[in-house]
């Protein structure tokens, strides 16, 4: 991580893009323990008045925070991260990947007090935001 | 008249103790991090993790999840809850770091339901997990809430 004194408040920290397919739902369903049908089960999610099979929101918030720990260069930096789910992504049952994310990462506050800083994301799929208040707070060691 | 909610108002509150730990193994968190597509070495090599001050392989930030999901399990299947699975959607969540999470932790969660609010024919309820370690030290805090849609909702 680059140090505080180099960064400023509106630069951006980088962007990405995620390919999320069917078979990432399964995996973060066996890693976290999650098997809400929703997320795998075609038929089940339309009954509940959901548009298909979408995304488990910790999938997309796990997933998302990878742009902040990359650019930390230590996964034990990010000392608190939140995020409100405000739209389903909607993952279509395709070999070739059924949605991609992109995740936008900007120093949303420095507080040097705490030798810490703010990366507020912006994640988006199908031109939609899905995340809101996405903030992971960085500290720098 | 509406339905009535199933969500029972008296739940804000209450406390749900800790129960058995969980052991957070190194293949655990090599899984999890694939899962959320992480490629930080220090999730993955246990050298990595000790070159950044670790004794092992660290968690990615949102493992937590596992081991607040489980407390909140409690509350779920608490029938006094009446909190209906099929209608629950995840609304927000945080966690916060007292520590990093790194592999043979043994990680105990207490649940406080700090509030429930009627949303439309719903509830909003959110919960807290304390995690720490079954020697007591503060782990991380992991705040959720949900939203037990109503009928029509």
């Amino acid at each position: 991580m680059p140090t505080l004194s180099d960064l400023s408040v509106g630069q951006e920290i980088g962007s990405t893009t995620i390919d999320i397919s069917r078979a990432d739902l399964v995996r973060y369903a066996g890693a976290s323990g999650d098997f809400n049908p929703i997320h795998w089960n075609d038929r089940f999610a339309e009954q509940v008045g959901l548009p298909g099979v979408i995304a488990h929101g910790m999938f997309t918030m796990g997933a998302a925070v990878q742009l902040v720990t990359d650019w930390a260069d230590n996964p034990a930096a990010v000392v608190d991260y939140q995020t409100r789910f405000t739209k389903p992504v909607v993952v279509e049952n395709l070999d070739t990947g059924g949605a991609t994310l992109g995740v936008t990462g900007v120093i949303g506050a420095i507080d040097e007090a705490n030798s810490s800083v703010r990366v507020d994301l912006t994640v988006t799929a199908a031109g939609q935001k899905v995340l809101v208040k996405a903030q992971a707070v960085v500290r720098a060691w | 008249m509406s339905e009535q909610i199933g969500v029972n108002p008296q739940l804000a509150g209450r406390v749900y103790p800790a129960g058995e730990a969980y052991t957070v193994g190194r293949e655990k968190i090599r899984e999890f991090a694939r899962a959320v597509k992480a490629t930080h070495p220090a999730h993955f090599e246990v050298e990595a993790a000790k070159d950044l001050g670790y004794p092992d392989l660290i968690a990615p930030p949102t493992f937590a999840i596992i081991v607040a999901q489980r407390a909140d399990a409690q509350l779920v299947e608490d029938p006094e809850a009446g909190i209906d699975f099929s209608r629950v959607v995840h609304a927000d969540q945080r966690f916060v770091h007292h520590r990093p999470i790194v592999a043979g932790d043994q990680l105990v969660a207490e649940l406080h339901v700090d509030q429930v609010r009627a949303m439309g024919g719903g509830a909003m309820i959110t919960t807290r997990a304390e995690i720490s370690t079954a020697d007591g030290e503060k782990t991380a805090t992991a705040t959720s809430s949900i939203l037990v849609r109503g009928e029509g909702q």
